[in-house]
């Protein structure tokens, strides 16, 4: 896990599983925050590397989601596009605490894409 | 009591002169082993003593079932006779069992009250039978199954016949009763779990199981709980189920499981959890002391069986003359012993979720076979009826081979498997009797299969829609596949309609019979139950999926969202900016003042980009921002106008001419049917999205026939038209037939729509679906029944019931929120709150 200011963004129970909810970042990206049916908690940009689709409408399937524009499957762990599709959307170290989600500070304000060989951070519920 | 010592031994100081002493407490089958390992690899280095609580020499336990029932002799059994003992100067000392262990003095003390010194101790127990804690079981007659002397007493009591009860379906209480039932007696078994040997045998093959036990005469009780053993003079008369089932016994045979015999090592403070804890040299907690057998705990494992017993006594004995070695645990295999029933099982099958099932049936010669696989290697296999190539699996198993390359041939075994030519399935396949069993779900063997083929049905979709081969579970598809090339050559195959997707072996059809089949009515339970190959599928499987249930089920299944497409799940359609549009419906095209003027406040309230008039015939407004579209909804509700669906797989527009009440040529008011169309079935979700019209005159200038449904209307009535399509692929419609009154005109609406609902597959228009099917498929499904049209309505109508709800509406009124919200919003300066 990295280390870092940690945002409190809300509790997990405010995302039904297999679903996403949005968080506009003031003069940044918005962010789109997942709950796998798993129960596994993702941040990633909420903007599809293909032609910019909301990322946080499509329909969440495993640790993927399908755009809802194209339909390209993004990874919510590595935030790359699967497939033969090319493309990889920033990730957001997410963390659980206490029912609670937690989002890097850091990340939020600047979201990088994530290093190729970096097993991207997850959290569980 | 009964001491032998070896005849050189007698007044002797071999104790000393023959080195360390080495006492072993267990004359069963891991202790003697132990001590026949370290003597093979150097005869002298140890004096050794064997304590045996039974009054016998060493014998093979596991054959005390073919005692049981007549099939060996004791003298048959015997591993080591007193010979050998003799021989290897080994001190016996039988039926004076160890009560205690000093571990300071470094000697046990036996019930005769005899000591013996130990430089190096073995402690070799074995198991205790667990007795279940029920009222009754101390009585007369309560026999556990575990030596000779178990043995003797059934056969005892079998010798005056009646009726024996076994508690426990395992693997010992079925070889109890086998033997019992041999002896004559009437015998029931009473099996807490829903599966014989459910450790060791899947749900197939348990069934198999008890079938052929019923069939020879036994009495199996399956999820079966014993309240008492009732007694009657102290002895044994009856055992009480919990159900109230009363059997009455003048034996019971408690067989539901064994216990590490542990109590020595216990009080002699040795590291004890479930058996005596020991490395993987087989050493206790105190390094004087070793352990092995069922007593014992490595890695956290107890073992039942003798194979790991083999292994533990080598490094044991490798150990001990100073060339350690190390166990590191077995794997097990099973066979039950009992004749006539081959049985074979091993490893883990219960199939997770990253693992794949090759299975194999053959009814009509009682075979069931199953391999688990998972990352290309055998995990798990459960044999019946056909256990000839257990061991080579459970070699591959043991050797975590990769079976890739085999993969298609592995579950014929090993001879096909290996051998060049036969690695072809289709050529195993062909080899295949007649009456093999292909498909186990609805008993159809390879001649049935083979003459469906030859009748005609040249694709998967046709075998399985003929003689319902692979039309259930579809785990033999593969060999239906393979029996098509077989038969028909590859070639000649038809490749029948696709999956629905990757995550399944079904097509839709398959799909949408199996959920009315099999009751299926949540998503789940559909992936689940028709074995889909991912954890909750994908997103062409789910909103499919979704449809279907809902097709099936009206008023019961409740909607996933979460499986619907975004235009669905937000009742809008999305735009490339992420923004959506906001259709209202107009019934029939028809709008007034109040509507219009209510449509321009919400666009101007909610900043719409753009005003369209759509080929619809309504209003569409652009550029709604997902948080304001319950707002926008609201204020075109509070105007009396509902959603429009233009972002539904589901009806669409109902557009309509002005007909004969405005226009010269109209011979109907198409307006009006049009309005009563869209009234009826606004709101209906179907495969793909839907559109009607209504033309007043064969002029059509409601361009009735690209529709999917179509009215013309005549002088002399409605022309109904269905199958059209405007779009990529221009379809005109085919004329369905001629009615004389609006009334029969919706009612075949109605029917025709819910005939697609129930027939076609999801995303499958009108058209490529009546291309597909046939006009005469149409037809004949539509009229050859008088009553089929009325009835097909009635299920339009009982399910629209469910769905004219308005879904802005719902929303508007605060329904998912979280849909339409962010969960927070973050703004740089002024954190929301922060943690460190
Ligand atoms: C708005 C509208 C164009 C317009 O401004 O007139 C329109 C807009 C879209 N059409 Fe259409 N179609 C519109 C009438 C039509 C018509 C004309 C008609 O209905 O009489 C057709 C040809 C008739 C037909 O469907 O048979 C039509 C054939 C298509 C097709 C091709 C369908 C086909 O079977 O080949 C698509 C693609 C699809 O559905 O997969 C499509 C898909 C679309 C989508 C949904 C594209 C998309 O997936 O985003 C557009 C959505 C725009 C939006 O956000 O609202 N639209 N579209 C019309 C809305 C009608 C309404 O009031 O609901
Ligand atoms: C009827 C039956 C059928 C079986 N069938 C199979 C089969 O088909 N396949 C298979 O793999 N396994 C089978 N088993 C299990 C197998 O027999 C055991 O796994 C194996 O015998 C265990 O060996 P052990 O030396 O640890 O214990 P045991 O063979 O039980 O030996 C322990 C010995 O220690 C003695 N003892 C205990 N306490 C003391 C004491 N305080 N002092 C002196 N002596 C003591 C006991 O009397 C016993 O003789 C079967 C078992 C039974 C009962
Ligand atoms: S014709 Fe093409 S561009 Fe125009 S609305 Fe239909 S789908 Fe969109
Ligand atoms: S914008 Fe996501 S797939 Fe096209």
């Amino acid at each position: 896990m990295p280390v870092g200011k940690w945002l409190d963004v809300g509790t997990v129970d405010q995302i039904e599983p297999g679903t996403a909810r949005t968080l506009p970042v003031e003069g940044r990206e918005e962010l789109a925050v997942f709950r796998t049916m798993r129960g596994e908690v993702f941040t990633i940009v909420n903007k599809c590397p293909h032609k910019q689709g909301p990322l946080s409408q499509g329909i969440v399937h495993g640790n993927v989601v399908a755009c809802p524009l194209h339909n390209w499957n993004i990874s919510l762990e590595t935030g790359r596009a699967l497939g033969d599709d090319d493309g990889c959307v920033p990730t957001i170290p997410t963390k659980v605490e206490g029912g609670r989600i937690f989002l890097l500070r850091e990340a939020v304000l600047n979201p990088q894409v994530a290093d190729a060989a970096d097993e991207a951070p997850k959290a569980a519920a | 009591m009964n001491v032998t010592v070896a005849p050189d031994m007698k007044g002797t100081t071999g104790v000393l002169s023959r080195g360390r002493k080495l006492v072993v407490i267990g004359n069963g089958m891991a202790g003697c082993r132990a001590v026949e390992e370290i003597l093979s690899r150097d005869g002298t280095r140890f004096d050794v003593t064997i304590f045996g609580a039974e009054p016998r020499v060493n014998y093979n336990r596991i054959m005390l079932s073919p005692v049981l029932a007549g099939e060996k002799t004791f003298e048959e059994i015997v591993i080591n006779g007193q010979d050998w003992y003799d021989d290897n100067h080994i001190q016996l000392v039988s039926g004076d069992p160890v009560v205690g262990i000093d571990r300071q003095q470094k000697h046990v003390i036996t019930r005769s009250g005899r000591i013996e010194n130990y430089d190096t101790l073995l402690i070799a127990t074995g198991s205790d039978p667990f007795i279940i804690p029920v009222p009754g079981k101390d009585l007369d007659g309560v026999v556990t199954f575990r030596d000779l002397d178990d043995v003797d007493k059934m056969l005892t009591a079998a010798e005056k016949g009646g009726s024996a009860v076994v508690i426990g379906g395992g693997l010992l209480g079925l070889e109890a009763a086998h033997g019992l039932s041999l002896r004559g007696m009437d015998v029931t078994v009473v099996h807490l779990m829903p599966t014989l040997m459910e450790r060791q045998l899947d749900e197939a093959a348990g069934y198999l199981l008890k079938a052929e036990l019923e069939k020879r005469g036994q009495t199996i009780l399956t999820s079966a709980n014993t309240k008492e053993i009732v007694g009657k003079d102290g002895k044994v008369s009856a055992v009480l189920l919990e159900d109230g089932t009363v059997i009455p016994a003048e034996i019971v045979v408690m067989a539901a499981g064994i216990r590490p015999a542990t109590g020595l090592a216990k009080e002699a403070g040795l590291d004890v959890e479930r058996g005596i804890l020991v490395d993987d040299h087989m050493v206790t907690s105190d390094p004087d002391i070793l352990a092995v057998g069922e007593c014992v705990q490595h890695r956290g494992l107890c073992y039942g069986l003798v194979a790991p017993l083999w292994d533990m006594c080598r490094s044991l004995a490798d150990y001990a003359t100073d060339t350690p070695s190390g166990y590191g645990g077995s794997v097990t295999s099973t066979k039950l012993k009992v004749s006539g029933i081959d049985l074979f099982s091993a490893g883990d099958f219960t199939s997770g979720e990253d693992c794949e099932d090759i299975v194999m049936r053959d009814a009509s010669r009682g075979i069931y076979k199953r391999v688990v696989v998972k990352d290309s290697k055998i995990v798990g296999a459960v044999l019946y009826g056909d256990t000839a190539d257990g061991n080579w699996y459970f070699d591959l198993l043991k050797k975590e081979e990769d079976i890739s390359d085999i993969r298609e041939a592995l579950i014929f075994g090993q001879a096909f498997a290996s051998g060049g030519a036969l690695l072809d399935p289709n050529a195993a396949v062909a080899a295949l009797s007649d009456d093999a069993e292909i498909c186990g779900c609805n008993g159809v063997s390879k001649g049935q299969v083979v003459s469906c083929i030859n009748n005609g049905a040249h694709s998967l979709d046709a075998v399985r829609s003929t003689c319902k081969a692979s039309a259930s579970c579809g785990s033999c598809t593969g060999l239906v596949e393979s029996l098509l090339a077989v038969t028909l050559g590859e070639d000649a195959v038809e490749t029948g309609p696709k999956t629905m997707c990757k995550c399944t072996s079904f097509t839709h059809d398959d799909v949408r019979a199996l959920i009315l089949e099999k009751n299926l009515k949540a998503i789940p339970q559909v992936m689940q139950e028709l074995h889909w190959s991912t954890p909750d599928g994908c997103s062409s499987c789910r909103p499919a999926l979704n449809y279907y249930l809902l097709c099936a089920w009206p008023g019961e299944y409740i909607d996933d969202q979460k499986s619907r497409f975004v235009n669905e799940r937000l009742h809008a359609n999305i735009q490339k900016d992420g923004t959506y549009s906001v259709v209202p419906r107009m019934w029939g095209g028809i709008t007034s003042p109040k509507e219009l003027r209510a449509i321009a406040d919400a666009a101007e309230k909610y900043q719409a980009r753009l005003v369209k008039v759509t080929g619809g015939q309504r209003i569409d407004l652009f550029g709604i921002k997902k948080e304001d579209l319950p707002g926008i909804w609201a204020d075109l509700n509070a105007a009396g106008m509902v959603s429009g669906h233009a972002y539904g797989k589901s009806l669409r527009t109902v557009k309509t001419c002005v007909g004969s009440e405005w226009c010269r040529f109209g011979t109907q008011d198409s307006t009006g049917l049009g309005v009563q169309i869209e009234r009826m079935t606004w709101g209906s979700w179907m495969p793909h999205k839907f559109k009607i019209a209504v033309s007043g005159c064969p002029r059509n200038c409601a361009e009735a026939t690209i529709k999917d449904f179509g009215v013309v209307c005549v002088d002399s009535g409605y022309e109904l038209h269905v199958g059209g399509n405007g779009g990529i692929h221009v379809r005109a419609t085919d004329l369905l037939c001629k009615v004389e009154t609006e009334q029969e005109a919706m009612e075949h609406c109605a029917a025709f729509i819910q005939l697609y609902r129930e027939d076609a597959r999801y995303l499958e228009r009108t058209a490529p679906w009546i291309e597909r099917k046939g006009l005469d498929w149409l037809k004949e499904a539509l009229f050859s029944d008088p009553n089929t049209v009325k009835e097909l309505a009635r299920r339009f109508r009982y399910s629209q019931r469910f769905s004219q709800d308005d879904p802005w509406a719902q929303r508007a009124g605060g329904d998912r929120a979280d849909l339409h919200s962010h969960l927070a919003e973050v703004r740089p300066l002024q954190i929301i709150s922060e943690v460190a």
